[in-house]
């Protein structure tokens, strides 16, 4: 990718402090347009902190959040949830949230809630606009769930779903929302080899063809080094090195930090601690 | 089946008994001396034991999946009722509000069937109402009660004082509960589960001791008369008042008290008709599955771009507005209210209409309003025991149907360019 991408979304000395605990620390970056960041660092990072942090969920103590819509800078930090979602962030959680009594296709449908024709006179009267907007969003869901190989269980409820397909769902569902940025954490995680292989081409996919910058949290090494562009490295709430994949992997900072001794093992496998 | 284990689970549920029942009936006092009457006691006691025996019984692997089987045969056949109608629900649906509509006009009907039948709408106007709220938003509404009265007293006093009829205070009650949902739900955007409940269960009781202080303007609990609907300024009592022209006179037909009950029944229908309508749209609509994504996940809800407090408060609000309606109903069809309508039993049963009936689901929530308010009303001679049925049918739905009588379908998608059904 050639790095003369604008800016898509820019952090500037990002903090946030549960209590004593600070959780992030001008924490300063920014996420090209068009490209593939990857966010890594041992547990308890501040990985899934930070993307509380971009999506809303938490509002940082200080710092500061942009968001580049056509040009023009939009701060983020002070925005409400629904209204960062509106201006093109989309997500992914570490532990699925899917609307599990929904069907598949439902939960597609409501992510384009925001896109969609929600006057209520005309739904209830049914104008032809109405369905028009209804058809175009059947359309735009089924798209999903085909890029994602997920036609075949539209009509099945998202919650009884294996949980391989109830990953793939959840990048579908915020796709379906036509983010400019979409934030995954930890897509792969507890998916097997194949499975993950699978996803990655996904991702790599959805770059290419659609359009969309990627944050991504990631623990598989090999997966970071290949599909990112762009790799930011966190631990202890500090970024310890931001670069390509190539200048992050021979910084002597993240070696010691987080890989250790052993320059090209994934990560050793531990504990995870839960992170919300 | 474990027959120690039974066993010995009746033999606890004897000693509770036991215990709950030797101060209750075992011992009579009679002015200053102390009876003891320990036959009956321990009859009721050995009653018990046998009682939880039996449920043990009936629960019991083998057993139960049989009374569980009782009621398979119903759930085919209604599969395949289903199956045969599916193409014609319109016309299926047109035919039984057409046989509706002709009911009154029948032999057998009388004036007494006709109110219960106006009642039954009404039910099924508020179980439709609250669905909205608790099946698709998933908030527990337990003062649900109060946009009912708030439709009811608000056409009595508009009328009062307003000197509105009835076909402008539809409407404008149906805007004014609409507005009383939206401000109940302000206050408890943040709320979910008990709390909820809770806050509603209180805000019920608000409005309805409200009705009863106000006595300046609502007649407390004296009540207050609501007028009768008129068809085009023509009424239905036998004399007509000043400058009003009566319905028989008009159309020169013998005087009938009837006539004025199957008016409201009339527009009952037609109103129920639409608010099911309605709430089959919005569940359908964007707004009904921002809903219930609402109730799946708040927090992905809001990361999509979903306002959540609109959605919330348009669930209250468009939830509250059905209750008006019902409430002007109800208070045009008894031509006199007061607050004992409207106590908290009320909320409890149009809650359990949605239970029982199935979350989410239309014709569930018919059926269990139909059941709610006939089967009373039949069983008149039971009354005393009217509770006691009202909680054993609780109870065995529960083990037998935890999710209602009718489990939602949900719409199913077919899309023409992926050929997929």
């Amino acid at each position: 990718m050639a790095t003369s991408n604008k800016d898509l979304l820019r952090a500037d000395k990002v903090s946030i402090r549960f209590g004593g605990l600070m959780a992030l620390t001008d924490v300063s970056f920014s996420a090209k347009e068009r490209e593939i960041t990857g966010i890594i660092g041992p547990n308890g990072a501040g990985k899934t902190t930070l993307f509380n942090c971009i999506t809303g969920f938490y509002r940082p103590t200080s710092g500061r959040l942009w968001m580049n819509k056509n040009g023009k800078e939009e701060s983020l930090e002070k925005l409400p949830i629904h209204k960062i979602a509106q201006s093109g962030i989309a997500r992914t959680y570490q532990n699925i949230r899917l609307f599990g009594e929904m069907s598949a296709l439902e939960n597609l449908l409501v992510a384009q809630h925001h896109l969609v024709n929600h006057h209520l006179l005309s739904g209830i009267l049914q104008t032809r606009a109405f369905r028009e907007s209804e058809k175009q969003a059947e359309e735009k869901a089924w798209y999903w769930l085909q890029y994602m190989g997920l036609e075949k269980v539209a009509n099945q409820e998202a919650g009884t779903l294996p949980y391989g397909q109830q990953r793939r769902l959840e990048v579908a569902r915020a796709m379906a929302s036509q983010p400019k940025l979409i934030c995954l954490d930890e897509p792969a995680a507890g998916l097997n080899h194949q499975e993950s292989e699978e996803l990655n081409d996904l991702i790599l996919g959805l770059r290419e063809k659609h359009d969309v910058s990627v944050l991504l949290i990631e623990h598989h090494m090999g997966v970071v080094m290949k599909i990112c562009d762009q790799v930011v490295v966190l631990d202890h709430g500090e970024i310890i090195s931001d670069g390509t994949p190539e200048e992050v992997q021979k910084d002597e900072k993240v070696i010691k930090a987080y890989l250790g001794e052993e320059e090209d093992a994934d990560v050793p496998p531990k504990k995870k601690r839960k992170q919300k | 089946m474990d027959i120690r284990l039974s066993l010995k689970e009746s033999g606890i549920a004897a000693i509770v008994a036991l215990i709950l029942f030797v101060p209750i009936i075992g011992m009579v006092l009679d002015g200053q001396t102390l009876t003891f009457k320990m036959t009956r006691t321990f009859v009721l006691v050995a009653l018990v034991f046998a009682g939880r025996l039996l449920i043990a019984y009936l629960r019991s692997g083998h057993v139960g999946d049989r009374v569980g089987e009782v009621f398979q045969p119903v759930y085919a056949g209604w599969a395949k009722i289903r199956e045969r109608i599916e193409g014609r629900l319109v016309a299926f649906n047109v035919a039984l509000v057409l046989m509706l509509l002709i009911m009154p006009f029948m032999p057998f009907s009388t004036n007494y069937l006709i109110q219960i039948v106006t009642l039954t709408f009404v039910y099924i106007m508020l179980g439709t109402g609250l669905n909205i709220v608790v099946g698709l938003a998933g908030m527990l509404d337990l003062g649900y009660v109060a946009f009912y009265a708030t439709g009811a007293y608000g056409y009595a006093l508009l009328a009062q004082y307003f000197g509105l009829s009835f076909w402008f205070a539809l409407p404008v009650m149906a805007g004014i509960a609409a507005l009383v949902g939206g401000m109940l739900g302000f206050p408890v955007l943040r709320m979910h589960g008990d709390y909820l409940a809770i806050v509603t269960l209180g805000f019920g009781e608000i409005i309805r001791i409200l009705l009863v202080n106000l006595t300046e303007y609502t007649g407390g609990p004296n009540g207050i008369s609501a007028p009768r609907p008129t068809l085009f300024g023509l009424a239905f009592q036998k004399k007509a008042e000043e400058g009003q022209a009566t319905f028989h006179e008009f159309f020169d037909l013998p005087y009938d008290s009837s006539y004025r009950y199957i008016f409201i029944y009339v527009i009952a229908i037609f109103v129920m008709v639409l608010a099911i309508y309605v709430f089959k749209r919005l569940r359908e609509m964007p707004i009904g599955r921002a809903w219930e994504a609402l109730r799946e996940d708040e927090v992905a809800c809001k990361a999509l771009g979903i306002n959540h407090t609109t959605t919330k408060l348009s669930a209250f609000a468009l939830g509250a507005m059905f209750g008006g309606l019902g409430g002007v109903f109800f208070a045009a069809m008894e031509g006199f209210i007061n607050p004992s309508s409207f106590q908290f039993i009320e909320s409890a049963i149009i809650l359990a209409i949605v239970v029982l009936g199935g979350m989410g689901s239309i014709l569930g929530v018919i059926i269990a309003a139909v059941g709610i308010t006939l089967l009373p009303e039949l069983f008149r001679e039971l009354e005393a025991y009217r509770m006691l049925m009202f909680g054993l049918a609780m109870v065995f739905i529960m083990i037998w149907r935890p999710g209602g009588l009718l489990k939602v379908r949900r719409k199913s998608f077919t899309s023409e360019a992926h050929g997929n059904k």
